[in-house]
């Protein structure tokens, strides 16, 4: 570390003084709060494929609460592959062009909890698992974001072997599962709480924050 | 580049949300209800059950989360090569200016100029490069400039509290802005947030996505505060707290803040016996 410590204030600092070899400790999250919507959402946000591009697709859903009621401060994100089931590696993820792919989306729920993003299809990025999209949930009242996959119902046959979809409850599947409701369009409904609750998912994550293991895993 | 001033928005105050206003309930009240729960979190620790660091999400006293956390237990995912992954952000997206907030309109903004500054890493100590980094605060009258923040406090014409930036080589982040002040939410009576900075970070996987707020040292909420006391563990809460930092500061100009910050737990944390089944 960089820093020089000899005039860092150590009032607010923890104790660690009894500790064994200082090892990096995980900072906690917070709620995102309600005050997001001048600062997160960004022009072209949701559109991370033109609308009027060949290949676009439309997600579109409502996130809801324990009540059943739509909540009006809710941000979504999505990240996936290209149709080819490679992550873009292409810079210029916030000033994405009419042309590019970059994988990833924001949107922030309207009034009525409701989002849309238009973007591709992605391919599955090895083989034997169905293709989805990666979406991530952060609301006021969420302490720490949430987790899901977007799964499209018409990969029956991909779905019904992925190693992650196959093994949910049944009963649960359909809650990671995109539904189609028009050409080339799909909902996603989101459900913190209660009936139909989205299944949320918790990585068994070790760290893979390498590039070497990045670059390897480019084909 | 010059933002518009910050026009206060003339809209009704909305509707009480559900779990949002409980005009009745006292700090006492919401106080004791955090006491509990920290007593249940330290006798788990102490018959062994891991410290998580981050907040449960079923947290009571912060209101808002009563219909809005999930009440099925995660499923355990095993990563895919799109999780371990994050989205090629770069330099080209985010102007210099972005970390400047003291400079995105004509004039000066009102408050406690500040540099905050420090370094974004994994869990094993390695620098998140070239990753974005957002935030976006409260002016020092602890005014938002976002349409549904009621509190009859000053906007400042000079400040919007919003930047962006991208992490360096070494994981660093510097950004300068003004102290945002506490402000009043209607989770019970006379309820207050402590100054903070809401932050956004992204790791060099999609798994480490973090969004947090940073809090400046010795504020007298914190104790008051459910958001920042749903962290049960005293020394994951004190990770959330800035160190005042004098060699950051500069003579004549601003007081400086150093904040570090780890986007995943130690490989331990993670680390299952071989033959668990999460199934
Ligand atoms: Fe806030």
């Amino acid at each position: 570390m960089p820093d020089q410590p000899s005039l860092r204030a150590r009032a607010n600092a923890p104790d660690e003084s009894n500790l064994p070899a200082p090892e990096p400790l995980q900072t906690p999250a917070q709620t995102v709060g309600p005050f997001f919507g001048y600062a997160l959402p960004y022009a072209g946000g949701p559109a991370v494929r033109a609308a009027w591009q060949p290949d676009a697709i439309r997600l579109h859903g409502t996130v809801f609460d324990g009540a059943g009621d739509p909540i009006p401060d809710a941000i979504v994100e999505i990240w996936g592959p290209d149709a080819a089931g490679r992550p873009s590696t292409e810079r210029g993820v916030l000033e994405r062009d009419q042309h590019g792919f970059s994988g990833f989306g924001r949107a922030a729920v309207d009034r009525d909890g409701r989002f849309a993003f238009t973007t591709i299809k992605p391919g599955a990025t090895r083989e034997g698992l169905a293709p989805y999209l990666l979406v991530t949930v952060f609301a006021r009242g969420v302490l720490h974001h949430l987790f899901t996959r977007a799964y499209f119902d018409d990969e029956a046959a991909a779905n019904g072997t992925d190693p992650l979809l196959s093994t949910i409850d049944p009963a649960r599947r359909h809650t990671l599962v995109a539904e189609s409701d028009g050409p080339a369009s799909y909902r996603f409904d989101i459900r913190l709480q209660g009936e139909g609750e989205t299944v949320f998912l918790d990585f068994a994550v070790l760290d893979h924050g390498d590039e070497g293991r990045r670059e390897g895993m480019q084909r | 580049m010059p933002r518009p001033a910050p026009q206060p928005e003339q809209t009704q105050p909305d509707a009480t949300q559900p779990g949002e206003t409980q005009p009745g309930e006292t700090q006492q009240g919401i106080s004791a209800e955090i006491a509990a729960l920290h007593r249940a979190a330290q006798e788990a620790a102490a018959s062994g059950a891991p410290v998580p660091a981050h907040p449960p999400r079923d947290f009571p006293p912060y209101r808002s989360t009563q219909l809005r956390h999930p009440t099925r237990e995660l499923v355990r995912a095993d990563p895919e090569e799109i999780e371990l992954v994050s989205p090629a952000f770069g330099h080209t997206d985010v102007a210099a200016e972005e970390a400047d907030l003291t400079i995105q309109h004509t004039g000066e903004p009102l408050g406690e100029r500040i540099i905050l500054t420090g370094r974004v890493l994994d869990g094993e100590g390695r620098p998140v490069r070239n990753q974005l980094v957002e935030i976006w605060q409260a002016n020092a009258s602890g005014r938002y400039v976002h349409k549904r923040d009621q509190h009859p406090a000053p906007l400042d014409p000079n400040f919007t509290g919003v930047g962006r930036i991208i992490t360096g080589d070494d994981g660093s982040y510097r950004l300068t802005t003004i102290k945002p002040g506490a402000y009043p939410w209607k989770n019970h009576r006379n309820a207050w947030r402590p100054a903070h900075i809401h932050f956004s970070f992204f790791g060099s996987a999609f798994t480490q996505r973090l969004v947090t707020q940073m809090y400046f040292p010795g504020d007298p909420l914190f104790a008051l505060d459910p958001i920042y006391q749903s962290i049960t563990d005293q020394r994951a809460r004190d990770r959330l707290v800035a160190t005042y930092d004098h060699d950051v500061s500069e003579p004549e100009w601003a007081l400086g803040y150093r904040w570090d910050v780890v986007l995943t737990g130690p490989r331990s944390t993670w680390m299952e016996p071989e033959d668990a089944d999460h199934a």
